[in-house]
C-alpha cells in the first residue's frame, strides 16, 4: 500500500471539499435552497442532507476500494504469470445487492411521508389563497379572498401557510422561490397547487425555472414577507385603491404622464380599478423592488425600460411606445406616484 | 449459383463509401459523421459557457443562446452520442459474435444515411432563419408556432428522419445478435459489450416509436394546424411531456448501457482477468433496461402529477441504483487481484468509475420527489446529467475508441497524446460540472442566458467556464492524435492488448469477410480460452470455402436524399417538392423490392488468411 497514493487521494478529496465549502458558504440567503426560510424548504433540505450523507458514505466506500485496487494491483515491471480468473463471489454479490437496498429503504420512508406532507391542500380557513398566473415574462398574483391583484412583487404574511393555485397564460413556466421551497410548473390550460410558508420577514427571490422563451433568464420576481399586521394594512390599502377609480396626479409633469398612460398604457395595464390585464397590474408600481423584475428601481431604469423594452427583456410583449425624452420623463413621474404605502 | 457474381464489384474512393454495406465501413462513416456533429455540439457548448462566464454579459443574445442550448442538447444526444455508439456497435458486435456482417447490411447502410441526412437537415436551420430554440425537450406550448420560430420545424422533421435510421439500426442489431452468432456462442457466452448492444437495441425498438408519435403530433400542430398540444383548442400540454420522456428516459439507458459494455471489456482486458460476476452483470444490464421504461415521470415531478404518481415513480427510480451498484462493485472486483495496465483506453475506463458513481449518486438524490422540487430545472440537474452522459457515456466512448481503434483502422493511437487527452479532459470535466451542483442548489435555474450580479453565482460560473476550456483542449488533443496516428506507418498487430474476445483473433483491420472460417466458440472470453490452451487461433467451425457477400448499393443514399428533400417541402409547404422527394424514396424502395440482388462470392483462392482444416 503506497503512502503516496493515499496522500494524493486525500489531497484531491480535500480540494473538492474546499471548493464545495467555498461555494456553499456563498449561497445568498434570499435565493439559496441551502438556506431554508420556511417549513417546506426545511423539509426538502432535510431530505437533501440525508440523501447526500448516505451517498457520500457510499462514495467513500467505493473510492477506498477503488484506490486500494489501483495501487495494489497495478502491473509491476517484470510481473509474470496469469492472474487467477475469478468467476464471481455469491456472498459478496448478495452483500452489495442487499446493502444498497437497505440504504434505499432508509431514504424511501421520509420520501413517502414528506411527499404526502408537501402535497396537502389547505382551505381558505387554513391558509392564505393566492392565484399565480405566469406570463412571458412576468408574474401575476391575485388574492381572490382579499380582492387584491398585483404583479411581480408577491406580498406574504410571515408564519402563515399560503396555498398557491398556479397556471399560465401562454407557455409553460415554473414557479420557484428557492429559499421557501421547491417549484411547480405553471401549465397553460391547467391549475397546479402548491403550499409554501415563510418563517422570516424580508425579501426573497423568485425565479422562473422552465424555459419559456428568450427572456426566461430575466423572469424574476420578489417575495416580500411581512408580519401579519403590515400585510393586513398592505392588503387593505390595495383593496381600497383597487375598488376605486385611479387618482388624478397633481404635479404637472405627472399629470401629463397620466394622460399618456391613459391613452397608451391603460389598455394592457391596470391601475387601481381600471385597465387591462394583458400586462402587469401597476397599482403599486412605485412600491416595487425592481423594474421589469430585474433592474434596480430608479427613475433612470424606468425610463430605460420605457424607451426600449426589447433591449431590457428580449421577446417580451410590451411594445415600444416611441416616446420622446419629455414624454418619457412625464410617464416616469406618473408611474412613481403609483404607491399604496 | 450461376446468377451470382464471383467477384466483388470494383468500387473505389468516394463511390465505395457512398455505396458500402460493409459494417466495418459503416462504422467508420458513423464515427466521422458523429464526430463532426460532436465537434459542432462542443462548439455550441463552448459558446454557452463563454456567455455564462460573467454575469449580465452579452457574448450572444438571448434568442441565440436558446438556439445554442437547444442545438447543443439535440446534437449531442441524437447526432453525436447515438451515432458514435452505432459506430462502435457496427465495428465490434459482428466481430465479437463471429459473424461476417450484420443480418441486414442494406438496412444498416440505410440507417446510417437516414441519420446523416436527418442531422444535416436539422443543422441547416442555422442558415435558414434560425435554429430551434424551444430546448431539446421542445415542451409545448413553447414549441408551437405562436411562441417559437421556424427552427422547431427543422427539429421535428430532422429528428423524424434520423429517428427512422436509429430505429432500423436497432432492429438490425437485435436480429444480428439473435441470429448470427457463431456456433457455440450461446447468449451467456456473449461478450459484455455485445450484451449491452443487445439490450440497447431492444430499448431503441420500444422507445423510439414514442418520440416518433410525439414528433408526428407536433408536426401536425406546427405545419397543418392540428391542436393536439394547444390548450386553447382543447389540447393538452402535458401529453407531449409524457411522450417525450417515455422515449427520453429509456434513451438515457440506450446511451449509457453500451458505455457499461465498453468499460466491462476494457477493465477486464487491462486487468487480465475475466469479468467478475458476468452473469450478474448480464442480469443487471437487462434489469436496468427493463426498469428504464418505468421511471419516465421522474423528469416530470414538478408537472403536477400528484403525490401518489410522484412517489411511485420516485421509488422505482431509486431501485435502479441497485443494479447500477452491482456493476460498479463488479468492475472494482474485476480489477482486484489483476495486473492493471494504465493504457489510455484503461485510463478512460478507470476514470469512468468515480465520475459515473457521482452521477449515479446525484441520480438517487434526484429520485426523491420532494427534494427534486428544489433540484428540478436547476443547474443541479445540469451537473447530474453531464456527470452521467459525459462522465459516463463520453468517457466510455473514448475508452472504446482507444481500445478498438487498432481493430477499426489497423493503427495504434499514440499513447502519450492519449494520456494528455485523458487528463486535460478529465480535469476540465470536473471543473466544469462539479461547481454546477452548487450553482443549482444556490438557486440558479438551468437554460438561463444570463444571471444577475450580486446573486453569488459568479465564482461557480467562472470556474465552470475555465473547465470547459480544459475539455476543449482534451478534444483537440484527440483530433491531433487521430492525424498523428493516420500519418504514421506503424501497423497494429491483430491482438495488441492481449484481448479476450473474438475480434482480436482476426487481423487489424479485418478482411471484408471478417472470418475466413467461422470460429467455434468454447466459452466466455472465447479467444482467451484458446490462448490459455496454447492454441494459435480459434478452432474453425467450418471448412474453408467460398464466402457469400452482400452487394454494395447506392439505393440507401438515394432513399435518404429523397426524404431529405421531402422534409424541406413539408417545412416550406411546397408540396411539389414533397412529391418529388417522396417519389425518389419510393422509386428506390420499388427498385430494391423487384430487383434481384444475389450478392457475390469471394472465392476460396482469394481468401488471404489460409485457415486450418476444420
Amino acid at each position: 500500500m503506497g503512502m503516496k497514493g493515499w496522500q494524493q487521494f486525500w489531497r484531491q478529496l480535500s480540494l473538492f471539499g474546499l471548493l464545495a465549502l467555498a461555494l456553499t458558504g456563498c449561497g445568498k440567503d434570499e435565493l439559496s435552497t441551502l438556506k431554508p426560510s420556511g417549513p417546506v424548504a426545511a423539509m426538502q433540505f432535510d431530505l437533501m442532507k440525508l440523501s447526500s450523507a448516505i451517498m457520500i458514505g457510499v462514495f467513500i466506500v467505493v473510492m477506498l476500494i477503488f484506490t486500494y485496487v489501483l495501487i495494489r494491483y497495478r502491473k509491476r515491471p517484470g510481473q509474470q504469470g496469469i492472474p487467477k480468473q475469478v468467476e464471481g463471489n455469491h456472498a459478496l454479490e448478495i452483500l452489495w445487492t442487499v446493502i444498497p437496498f437497505l440504504l434505499l429503504i432508509v431514504m424511501a420512508i421520509p420520501t413517502v411521508t414528506t411527499g404526502f406532507e408537501l402535497h396537502k391542500e389547505y382551505s381558505k380557513e387554513e391558509a392564505l389563497q393566492v392565484k399565480v398566473t405566469a406570463h412571458q415574462f412576468w408574474w401575476e398574483f391575485e388574492y381572490p379572498d382579499l380582492g387584491v391583484a398585483t404583479a411581480q412583487d408577491l406580498v406574504l404574511p410571515v408564519g402563515k401557510k399560503v396555498q398557491f393555485h398556479v397556471t399560465s397564460a401562454d407557455v409553460m413556466h415554473a414557479f420557484w422561490i428557492p429559499a421557501l421551497g421547491g417549484k411547480i410548473d405553471t401549465n397553460p390550460g391547467q391549475e397546479n397547487k402548491i403550499w409554501l410558508q415563510a418563517d422570516k420577514t424580508g425579501t426573497f427571490y423568485g425565479k422562473c425555472a422552465e424555459l419559456c422563451g428568450a427572456s426566461h433568464a430575466l423572469m424574476d420576481f420578489k417575495v416580500e414577507v411581512m408580519d401579519q399586521a403590515a400585510f393586513d394594512s398592505w392588503a387593505n390599502g390595495m383593496k381600497g385603491v383597487q375598488a376605486a377609480e385611479p387618482v388624478a396626479a397633481t404635479a404637472a409633469s405627472a399629470a401629463q404622464g397620466q394622460e399618456i398612460f391613459n391613452k397608451s398604457c391603460l389598455g394592457c395595464h391596470a391601475v387601481a380599478g381600471k385597465g387591462g390585464k394583458m400586462g402587469p397590474n401597476l397599482t403599486n408600481f412605485a412600491d416595487r423592488e425592481r423594474v421589469a423584475g430585474i433592474l434596480a428601481h430608479t427613475p433612470e431604469n424606468v425610463a430605460e425600460w420605457l424607451k426600449d423594452p426589447q433591449k431590457v427583456k428580449p421577446g417580451n410583449n410590451m411594445p415600444n411606445l416611441n416616446l420622446d425624452d419629455a414624454q418619457t420623463k412625464a410617464l416616469v413621474d406618473y408611474l412613481q406616484t403609483l404607491s399604496v404605502k | 449459383m450461376s446468377a451470382h457474381d464471383s467477384h466483388a464489384p470494383n468500387r473505389s474512393g468516394l463511390w465505395d463509401w457512398l455505396t458500402t454495406v460493409d459494417h466495418k465501413k459503416i462504422a467508420i462513416l458513423y464515427l466521422i459523421a458523429g464526430g463532426i456533429f460532436f465537434l459542432a455540439g462542443g462548439f455550441e457548448a463552448l459558446l454557452i459557457r463563454l456567455q455564462l462566464m460573467y454575469p449580465e454579459s452579452s457574448v450572444v443574445g438571448a434568442k441565440t443562446f436558446n438556439e445554442l442550448i437547444t442545438m447543443h442538447g439535440t446534437t449531442m444526444i441524437f447526432l453525436a452520442a447515438m451515432p458514435i455508439i452505432f459506430a462502435l456497435m457496427n465495428a465490434v458486435v459482428p466481430l465479437q459474435i463471429g459473424a461476417r456482417d450484420v443480418a441486414f447490411p442494406f438496412v444498416n447502410s440505410l440507417g446510417f444515411w437516414l441519420f446523416f441526412f436527418g442531422g444535416v437537415l436539422l443543422n441547416t436551420s442555422w442558415f435558414l432563419g434560425g435554429a430551434p430554440d424551444a430546448g431539446w425537450t421542445s415542451y409545448t406550448t413553447l414549441a408551437l408556432n405562436q411562441y417559437s420560430g421556424h427552427g422547431v420545424d427543422f427539429y421535428v422533421l430532422g429528428l423524424q428522419i434520423a429517428g427512422i435510421g436509429t430505429l432500423i439500426g436497432g432492429i438490425n442489431f437485435l436480429v444480428t445478435i439473435i441470429n448470427m452468432r457463431a456456433p457455440g456462442m450461446t447468449f451467456m457466452r456473449m461478450p459484455m459489450f455485445t450484451w449491452s448492444a443487445f439490450v440497447t437495441s431492444g430499448l431503441i425498438l420500444f422507445a423510439f416509436p414514442a418520440i416518433t408519435v410525439g414528433l408526428v403530433l407536433l408536426m401536425f400542430d406546427r405545419l397543418f394546424g392540428g391542436n393536439f398540444f394547444n390548450p386553447d383548442a382543447g389540447g393538452n400540454v402535458v401529453i407531449w411531456e409524457h411522450l417525450f420522456w417515455i422515449f427520453g428516459h429509456p434513451e438515457v439507458y440506450i446511451l449509457i448501457l453500451p458505455a457499461f459494455g465498453v468499460i466491462s471489456e476494457v477493465i477486464s482486458t487491462f486487468a487480465r482477468k475475466r469479468l467478475f460476476g458476468y452473469s450478474s452483470m448480464v442480469f443487471a444490464t437487462a434489469l436496468i433496461g427493463f426498469l428504464g421504461f418505468m421511471v419516465w415521470a421522474h423528469h416530470m415531478f414538478t408537472t403536477g402529477l400528484g403525490a401518489i404518481a410522484n412517489t411511485l415513480f420516485g421509488l422505482a427510480t431509486m431501485l435502479i441504483a441497485v443494479p447500477t451498484g452491482i456493476k460498479i462493485f463488479n468492475w472494482l472486483l474485476t480489477m482486484w487481484g489483476g495486473q492493471i495496465r494504465f493504457t489510455s483506453a484503461n485510463l478512460w475506463a478507470v476514470g469512468f468509475i468515480p465520475t459515473f458513481t457521482i452521477g449515479g449518486m446525484t441520480g438517487v438524490m434526484l429520485a426523491i420527489p420532494p427534494a427534486d422540487y428544489q433540484y428540478h430545472d436547476s443547474y443541479f440537474v445540469v451537473a447530474h446529467f453531464h456527470y452521467v452522459i459525459v462522465g459516463g457515456l463520453v468517457f466510455g466512448l473514448f475508452a472504446g475508441l482507444h481500445y478498438w481503434w487498432p481493430k477499426m483502422f489497423g493503427k495504434m493511437l499514440n499513447e502519450t497524446l492519449g494520456k494528455w487527452n485523458f487528463w486535460t479532459f478529465f480535469i476540465g470535466f470536473h471543473l466544469t460540472f462539479f461547481p454546477q451542483h452548487f450553482l443549482g442548489l444556490m438557486g440558479m435555474p438551468r437554460r438561463v442566458f444570463t444571471y444577475l450580479k450580486d446573486q453569488n453565482l459568479d465564482m461557480g460560473n467562472m470556474i465552470s467556464t475555465i473547465g470547459a476550456f480544459g475539455m476543449t483542449i482534451g478534444t483537440i488533443l484527440f483530433l491531433v492524435n487521430i492525424f498523428v496516428t493516420a500519418a504514421s506507418s506503424k501497423r497494429a498487430p491483430a491482438d495488441p492488448w492481449d484481448g479476450r474476445t473474438l475480434e482480436w483473433s482476426i487481423p487489424s483491420p479485418p478482411p471484408e469477410y471478417n472470418f475466413a472460417q467461422t470460429p467455434l466458440v468454447r466459452g466466455l472470453d472465447a479467444f482467451w480460452i484458446e490462448k490459455v490452451a496454447g492454441n494459435k487461433g480459434m478452432t474453425p467451425a467450418e471448412p474453408l470455402g467460398d464466402i457469400h457477400m452482400p452487394s454494395p448499393s447506392f439505393l440507401p443514399f438515394l432513399m435518404s436524399v429523397g426524404l431529405f428533400i421531402a422534409g424541406y417541402g413539408f417545412m416550406y409547404h411546397n408540396y411539389v417538392v414533397v412529391v418529388i422527394g417522396l417519389l425518389v424514396t419510393f422509386a428506390c424502395m420499388f427498385t430494391r423490392s423487384v430487383k434481384d440482388d444475389p450478392g457475390y462470392h469471394i472465392h476460396e483462392d482469394e481468401i488471404e488468411d489460409k485457415g486450418v482444416k476444420a
